[in-house]
């Protein structure tokens, strides 16, 4: 260790004074330990820190009476001042003994001998030692206490804190909405929640008596035992699946289960923990709703619904699997409504809703109500080509008892559509089709039967059926149009006008003629619509060729009115719009009635046809011959033109022609000339029947021997051919 | 499973403490056998760790005493160990009775004893936190309660960010406390390298291991990459330099110093 020349100091101490030698002590002290102590103090801070110490030392060796006590407490001290390593004591010891007689000994009031100075130095080292040691001892038991205190304070807030999060997780499991349950993987049970046990009917030993594994219920899904053995081997971390239960009371409990595996901290499997939600109720309730939505309110019977569910099943396809279907509706079920009340009738269905079910109790037997009055049976199997009939057999039957009602005695009797098939070729819709049209055929019939299904009898329904619902929308797609036969003059054989004839261009039948469609069209109301637009149409083309045909003489347009049309209030209020829209003069149409929608035609009826007549509208009486051709009438009627059908000219197709047809013709041709009525021919084939006609006398013909019907700009290069 | 956030760490006195090595490096006896034998063991490889020790208690207590010079008399210290002697509120009430300082630790046993020391003194408090989550510092309510963070705050992360691994992201940790400290505020800093350490780095890197094996990894980074911690702050002179080289009392106190002490970096930055 070195000693400094110039060792730092107070600087208003003499340097050689007391003050100044003091300081001088303390300075080589500090620099002995300094570089043992652990102090955030620097050099000179540290150096102030210990000048009081060395006064002390100082003050010690110069007691007037000796006493080492307060050198005890300058050990004491470099204890305080964070000078606690061993190394420190020993650099004192060494500064002290060194320096301490050296810098202090001649600075006190008392005089003392070398050798007296030496004694009490070395007593006072002996105290400061002491003093160190003690310090340093009660400091390090201090501080050991101390840190073990706060250790253990730090674990009890650790533990308060675990606890805090064992209650909350406590208060999780026991107060959650739905049941928990943790099990080893043997399946025992070790912990469940007051939710779980009240959801297994309030019994906790009835929940833990069984492992887990035993909870076996008939309505399991098939997987879910085969998911738990997957868990408790560590295969599967976790399922969910809905799965019932048994209560204590032996009632079933559904829940929607979570089950998740629990592992170790080496990650090997430990517990498994179940999570169940109670869907008991919200079970019933999709039950009760889905009971509402596939039955019927009044019968208590399967619906619609249910029935195409049904169905649909026994069409699937499967080998061997046939299905009989019996379509029935009540006859005269409106008579009984209109006349006894819809309660009463309601009061039917019940009982004819019964009585259907008695009849289908077989397994594979279904009845169930479509609506209104219709019901349907249905039964499957492997041999429903005998047992349909007996269905419809035991139906009609349990239909054959008189239903009393209200005191009286109703007998209610049904037309059964019976379709039986194998499955897999037919659809729900195709089926039930089908047994609607066979129903009706039975009804047709006379009802209080049934009929099978036949496909030919089918297909023409489905056509007509097709044909009838696709009429509105061709309309409005303008799948109509209008062809024209020409009418030719027998004395000159000028083309004198046209018949205008509709067809319909369906997209998948092709091209219809009005036979296949005007019935369903009158029967449907679309002939009204439809007879206008053929109206304008042709009224439109006439205009057309007669501003095209100046020089042609007069030319004629005759449109069909059906029935329906005849019988219609607006309509010479509309031939009159059409033609004052067109400029058409009256003259140039014909408007053709068939004979028999005018058979015993009052005079309410034949009102507008006179109106038509009166303003110069022709009428002609169409298919003359075909009807009750009461010629007697014809002199009431308001018409111009007979049409003479087809069938009178057929014998004159060859020559030479029969000759009492000719005398029939000739007849009528007479009549009409007296009542001053033009004749028209229909049908006419050949030359010969043309030669024959004219020579008789009769007007007009139209037929193939002089064109057929055609588009309108054929019409137009025939007049332009007469013209030449 | 893993346990959830707010759950406690329990407390394990069979593992060394890196604040109780910290302890017995300075001489104090708030340590058990496990953290004096894994200090001896760090000890075996650099006999002067204790001095590099006192190296960052005396530059904190000049940067503190610094700071009250500059006017800043709040003080976060964060990874704040065992109280022992020359603490940051002996330091800064002595200079201004008035400074609060909030020391933070994620150390429970260095939190109780925080608390023991600190009863009484209505201008200091500990919080128990963790510096790779900033936010809980900022959010601490004893922390609020202490500081206010409008005015300026004098930032302590001493011999702290060399235990943050980068995985955990030191630098986004501290940029979070910068930007959350008000103009004027102070970053002072000490960290960990192997530049400046008076020994071969494979020999330096024995420590690093002893530390490694407690699962208290020592990181040791570049003088480069300490400066990043400042992005944003003014450095005050003289800059990022060997701990002793910070404002020194006098050169002749510097020509003494042991040639561990120069075992790394400090720092102090100033918020504009």
């Amino acid at each position: 260790m070195s000693i400094p020349s110039q060792p730092s100091g107070a600087p208003d101490a003499e340097p050689d004074g007391p003050e100044g030698r003091l300081r001088r002590f303390a300075t080589i002290w500090s620099r002995a330990i300094f570089p043992s102590t652990a102090t955030s103090l620097t050099r000179p801070e540290f150096e102030e820190h210990l000048l009081p110490l060395a006064r002390e030392l100082s003050d010690t060796l110069h007691g007037r009476v000796f006493d080492a006590a307060p050198a005890h407490r300058v050990g004491a001290g470099l204890v305080a001042a964070h000078c606690t390593d061993p190394d420190a004591l020993s650099s004192t010891l060494g500064v002290v003994d060194s320096y301490l007689v050296l810098y202090c000994g001649g600075n006190g009031p008392v005089e003392l001998s070398t050798e007296d100075s030496r004694a009490r130095c070395a007593r006072i080292q002996h105290a400061l030692a002491g003093g160190f040691t003690q310090a340093l001892r009660e400091r390090t038991l201090a501080e050991q206490e101390a840190i073990a205190r706060s250790a253990l304070t730090a674990r009890s807030h650790a533990e308060q804190a675990l606890h805090a999060t064992e209650a909350r997780f406590r208060a999780v499991f026991k107060d959650a909405a739905v049941g928990i349950g943790i099990a080893d993987l043997d399946g025992n049970i070790l912990e469940i929640n007051d939710t779980l046990t009240r959801m297994f009917g309030g019994l906790e030993n009835h929940v833990r008596s069984h492992k887990v594994n035993e909870w076996v219920h008939p309505e399991d899904s098939p997987h879910v035992w085969k998911y738990y053995e997957e868990l408790v081997r560590g295969e599967r971390e976790h399922y969910s699946v809905e799965k019932p239960y048994y209560r204590n009371d032996g009632t079933v409990l559904w829940t929607n289960l979570t089950v998740s595996l629990l592992r170790d901290p080496e990650g090997r499997p430990e517990y498994q923990l179940a999570l169940l939600e109670d869907t008991t109720e919200r079970r019933l309730l999709n039950l009760r709703l889905r009971y509402e939505a596939t039955h019927d309110a009044l019968t208590g019977l399967p619906n619609r619904t249910l029935f195409f569910e049904r169905l649909e099943k026994a069409l699937a396809p499967r080998e061997g699997m046939r299905f009989g279907l019996c379509y029935l509706d009540l006859d005269g079920f409106k008579a009984i409504n209109d006349s006894l009340g819809h309660a009463a009738g309601d009061r039917l269905l019940v009982e004819v809703a019964d009585r259907l079910q008695s009849c289908a109790t077989a397994p594979g037997e279904m009845v169930a109500r479509l609506g209104g009055d219709e019901f349907v049976a249905l039964t499957t199997g492997p041999r429903t080509e005998d047992e349909v009939h007996e269905l419809a057999g035991r139906i009609l039957l349990a239909l054959a008892t008189p239903v009393r009602l209200d005191g009286r005695e109703l007998t209610v009797r049904g037309s059964i559509g019976v379709v039986e098939g194998p499955s897999g070729e037919r659809t729900p819709a195709e089926v039930l089709r089908s047994a609607d049209i066979t129903m009706y055929r039975a009804k047709a019939a006379g009802g209080n039967r049934f009929a099978l299904a036949d496909a030919e009898a089918d297909a023409r329904a489905i056509t007509r059926h097709g044909l009838t619902t696709a009429l509105p929308t061709a309309l409005d797609r303008g799948e109509f149009f209008i062809e024209y036969q020409p009418l030719v003059h027998l004395g000159d054989g000028s083309v004198h006008g046209a018949e205008a004839l509709v067809r319909w261009c369906h997209p998948q039948h092709g091209v219809l003629g009005p036979d296949r469609f005007i019935p369903l069209a009158e029967h449907t109301g679309l002939i009204v619509p439809l007879g206008r637009w053929v109206l304008e149409e042709s009224v439109r083309q006439a205009n057309f060729w007669k501003e095209r045909h100046t020089d042609g003489g007069p030319l004629r347009i005759n449109v069909n009115l059906s029935p329906t049309q005849l019988h219609h209030p607006s309509l010479v209020a509309e031939t009159v719009d059409v033609l004052e829209r067109s400029g058409l003069e009256p003259g140039a149409l014909c408007l053709e009635v068939t004979e028999s929608a005018l058979i015993g035609a009052d005079d309410d009826l034949l009102k507008p046809l006179r109106q038509l007549a009166e303003m110069g509208v022709d009428i002609a009486l169409d298919d003359f011959g075909t009807g009750y051709s009461n010629l007697a009438n014809l002199r009431r009627l308001p018409v111009s033109v007979l049409k003479l059908d087809r069938s009178f000219t057929q014998g004159m197709q060859h020559h030479p022609a029969d000759p009492v047809d000719l005398k029939i013709v000739e007849g009528i041709v007479s009549l009409a000339h007296s009542l001053d009525l033009a004749v028209t021919v229909e049908g006419v084939e050949t030359g010969a029947q043309a030669e024959q006609l004219r020579q008789i006398g009769c007007d007009t013909a139209q037929g193939w021997y002089y064109a057929r019907p055609g588009a309108p700009d054929r019409i137009h290069s025939l007049l332009l051919a007469d013209a030449v | 499973m893993e346990r959830p956030a707010w759950a406690p760490q329990g407390i394990d006195i069979s593992v060394p403490s890196v604040s109780r090595m910290y302890d017995f490096y300075l001489g104090g006896s708030h340590n058990f056998e496990v953290d004096r034998e894994a200090a001896r063991k760090a000890m075996e490889f650099m006999p002067g760790l204790p001095k590099v020790m006192q190296a960052n208690r005396a530059f904190m207590r000049r940067a503190v005493h610094h700071a009250t010079t500059l006017g800043v008399n709040q003080f976060l210290d964060i990874g704040s160990g065992i109280p022992t002697f020359g603490n940051v509120h002996e330091v800064a009430q002595a200079a201004d009775p008035e400074a609060r300082v909030a020391y933070v630790d994620h150390d429970p046993v260095a939190v109780a004893h925080s608390q023991a020391v600190l009863e009484g003194n209505e201008r200091a408090v500990i919080a128990a936190a963790d510096l790779r989550k900033p936010k809980d510092i900022l959010d601490n309510p004893e922390v609020n309660a202490l500081l206010d963070l409008d005015r300026p705050v004098a930032l302590l992360l001493v011999a702290v960010l060399h235990f943050i691994e980068d995985a955990d992201g030191p630098y986004a940790a501290v940029a979070e406390l910068r930007d959350a400290l008000a103009p004027g505020s102070l970053l002072v800093l000490t960290h960990a390298s192997y530049e400046g350490i008076p020994l071969p780095q494979e020999e330096a890197g024995g420590t690093v291991d002893v530390y490694r094996t407690i699962r208290n990894p020592l990181i040791m980074r570049t003088r480069k990459e300490i400066s990043r911690f400042f992005e944003g702050y003014e450095m005050i002179d003289p800059g990022l330099v060997a701990m002793p080289e910070w404002r020194p009392e006098s050169a002749e106190a510097l020509a003494q110093e042991d040639p561990f002490t120069y075992s790394g970096f400090a720092g102090v930055g100033r918020k504009a």
